[in-house]
């Protein structure tokens, strides 16, 4: 007999696969998935927090935001596949603008929320070795014979776009347009690993002791100084940087579907708060509110920001020219 | 007579000639050292490090990992994602093995080369054929958003591409045992008048129990403890999409290394199981063989 009552366990799978279809499908509500990239994660866990809180005072609705982080320009990838993103919080407006060719967002999304749609700004740092052994000050020392260099790779990760043309712009500025290309080229010589993802790169730097110097987002340089201690590494702040503004999106197709479109406008909206902008500060970003850049100013280095518009012609262009296939960092990498 | 013979084998003990297929005691001290110290360096010290960096900031450090929801999601959903692709491949395995071991017909090298595939492609290609069918630039995306079934990016993906990878262990296990076996005594149960399934539970169920089970526990390992083809179509949402290595990946790129290690040792701590019970079992499997040869 029970033999015979153990057979149908073929049976009882296919029923358990057709429950969990049927499970997955039904979008609950009051839930938000956050797509976003590498280094945002400890912000965005205590931003959601504090907008659940703000939220459920509002309007007496409980909302649960489920975060995914990575890569930039994966996670927009795996957006257009079909990752059911309510919201994305991107690295850099093109990857978002990957994702709006599909047609999932409107293409002018980034005229939907003030400042560019986006909400805190940040930089490109250099995190080094307590005591500065390698005496590393500004890009120039980077390109030195000997120097290991810990930069993300390109094509997968938004930040490591951000810290090539910071590079690119710090030798157009200093040493002329026509010498850009060697520079940047001489420089990722002396990259001896390329990570996926900005935070890749930081383990690679921190845990696994490789390189000299972490090319690494302001904020992301700091959060690794306050996780191991300043008695480990210390931040230089190069004489010229990148103004680098993470932009952010509501997957308006998706949000439709789901039934969230207003949520997700409120989630996105709540990052200019006073609130919003402070916990963004907390964790190291530059805000755009006076008040809350003004509290948090103390905290970074001095630095000439120059913008992607001013040197590069945005980045639809920057993209084209130097990341596509074929393009100038695949010419310097090749060699 | 047989003094001479107790004498020869006293001349032979004390002098000890080698035999011509044993190698000198620099060659065989030689080798020992050399897989002893590369079994030391590549197994036991990483395998070592597992616990002790989990153990480091303390016992309730480390037990406070597992009360952690998105680790308890994760540990959740890799037995879930286990409990389906396991019994589906035993059940594939079986099927597979019977008809690749007691019929002949057309395109059966075909089947069991067909069987392989999943160890040797890359496991991160097998996600992305996943990705390239269910995706939504995929051959199935659109017709499956018109009907709103997620399929990567959520459950069924990840327990699709598990079975995927999971998919020789049974089979691989079972055909030389079954070869070895062969079919007389399932003939006999034939002409003694029993049924298909009656000979199937009762004859040959019984004769490669300790050969499926060896499949099973391989494939349950594989199956809890895959990583790249799972990450492809995980999506990475925190306490939904991922599994035991994706949360361990996680941990360790949030700088809780001790959380990321505790929950590496569990991992770590499975294999041990397996490969204690996987020697336990094979050595029951290798003596059904040698009964069925005797």
């Amino acid at each position: 007999m029970n033999r015979r009552q153990s057979l149908p366990s073929p049976l009882r799978n296919l029923l358990v696969i057709a429950a969990l279809f049927a499970l997955s499908t039904g979008a609950k509500a009051a839930e938000l998935l956050n797509i976003s990239y590498d280094p945002t994660r400890e912000f965005y866990t205590e931003y959601n927090a504090g907008f659940a809180k703000y939220w459920k005072a509002k309007s007496g609705q409980e909302v649960t935001v489920q975060q995914s982080h990575g890569g930039s320009g994966k996670q927009a990838r795996a957006v257009i596949d079909g990752l059911e993103a309510d919201v994305v919080t991107l690295a850099l407006a093109n990857d978002i603008d990957a994702i709006a060719q599909n047609g999932l967002l409107p293409t002018d999304w980034q005229a939907r929320f003030p400042n560019n749609s986006a909400p805190y700004t940040s930089t490109i740092v250099f995190l080094v070795r307590k005591g500065n052994p390698r005496g590393i000050k500004d890009w120039n020392d980077l390109v030195q014979p000997g120097i290991a260099v810990i930069t993300p790779n390109p094509k997968t990760s938004g930040g490591a776009r951000w810290n090539y043309l910071a590079a690119w712009a710090y030798a157009e500025q200093t040493l002329g347009k026509d010498k850009a290309k060697e520079f940047v080229g001489k420089l990722y010589k002396n990259v001896p690993v390329l990570d996926s993802g900005a935070r890749g790169s930081t383990t690679t730097f921190v845990q696994r002791g490789m390189g000299d110097v972490l090319i690494a987002w302001e904020n992301e340089a700091y959060l690794a100084l306050k996780e191991f201690g300043a008695d480990k590494f210390e931040i230089v702040t190069p004489s010229l940087s990148i103004l680098a503004e993470p932009p952010v999106a509501v997957v308006e197709s998706v949000a439709i579907r789901h039934g969230t479109l207003a949520l997700a406008q409120a989630y996105l909206r709540y990052l200019y708060s006073q609130e919003g902008q402070e916990i963004a500060g907390k964790h190291f970003y530059r805000p755009r509110d006076p008040k809350a850049a003004a509290k948090y100013a103390g905290q970074f280095g001095n630095v000439t920001l120059v913008t992607i518009d001013d040197i590069f012609g945005g980045w639809k262009k920057a993209q084209t020219t130097h990341f596509a296939d074929g393009g100038v960092f695949d010419q310097i990498y090749a060699r | 007579m047989a003094g001479a013979i107790q004498d020869l084998t006293t001349v032979r003990q004390s002098t000890r000639p080698r035999r011509a297929t044993e190698e000198g005691p620099l060659t065989r001290w030689t080798l020992t050292l050399l897989s002893a110290g590369f079994f030391t360096a590549f197994l036991l010290l990483p395998l070592g490090a597992v616990f002790a960096e989990g153990l480091r900031r303390g016992a309730g450090l480390y037990f406070r990992t597992f009360t952690d929801p998105a680790t308890l999601d994760a540990i959740k959903l890799t037995l879930f994602t286990a409990s389906i692709a396991v019994p589906a491949n035993t059940l594939f395995g079986v099927a597979a093995a019977w008809a690749i071991t007691r019929f002949e017909f057309r395109g059966k090298h075909f089947l069991s080369t067909l069987i392989d595939l999943p160890l040797w492609v890359s496991p991160v290609i097998a996600g992305l054929v996943y990705v390239l069918l269910f995706g939504s630039q995929g051959v199935l995306g659109p017709w499956l958003k018109a009907h709103h079934w997620r399929i990567i990016y959520a459950t069924p993906g990840i327990v699709i591409a598990t079975v995927f990878v999971t998919f020789p262990f049974v089979a691989r296990g079972l055909i030389p045992l079954m070869q070895a076996q062969g079919s007389a005594e399932e003939e006999a149960a034939l002409t003694l008048g029993a049924r298909g399934w009656q000979v199937f539970l009762r004859v040959t169920l019984p004769k490669i129990k300790w050969g499926l089970l060896y499949g099973i526990i391989l494939a349950n390992a594989r199956a809890m403890g895959e990583f790249g083809a799972v990450s492809v179509v995980s999506g990475h949402i925190r306490g939904l999409t991922n599994t035991v290595p994706l949360q361990i990946e996680i941990l360790y790129n949030e700088y809780a290394f001790s959380a990321a290690f505790a929950l590496a040792s569990l991992l770590s701590l499975l294999a041990l199981v397996t490969l204690g019970v996987k020697s336990y079992v094979e050595w029951r499997a290798r003596q059904q063989l040698e009964q069925s040869q005797s």
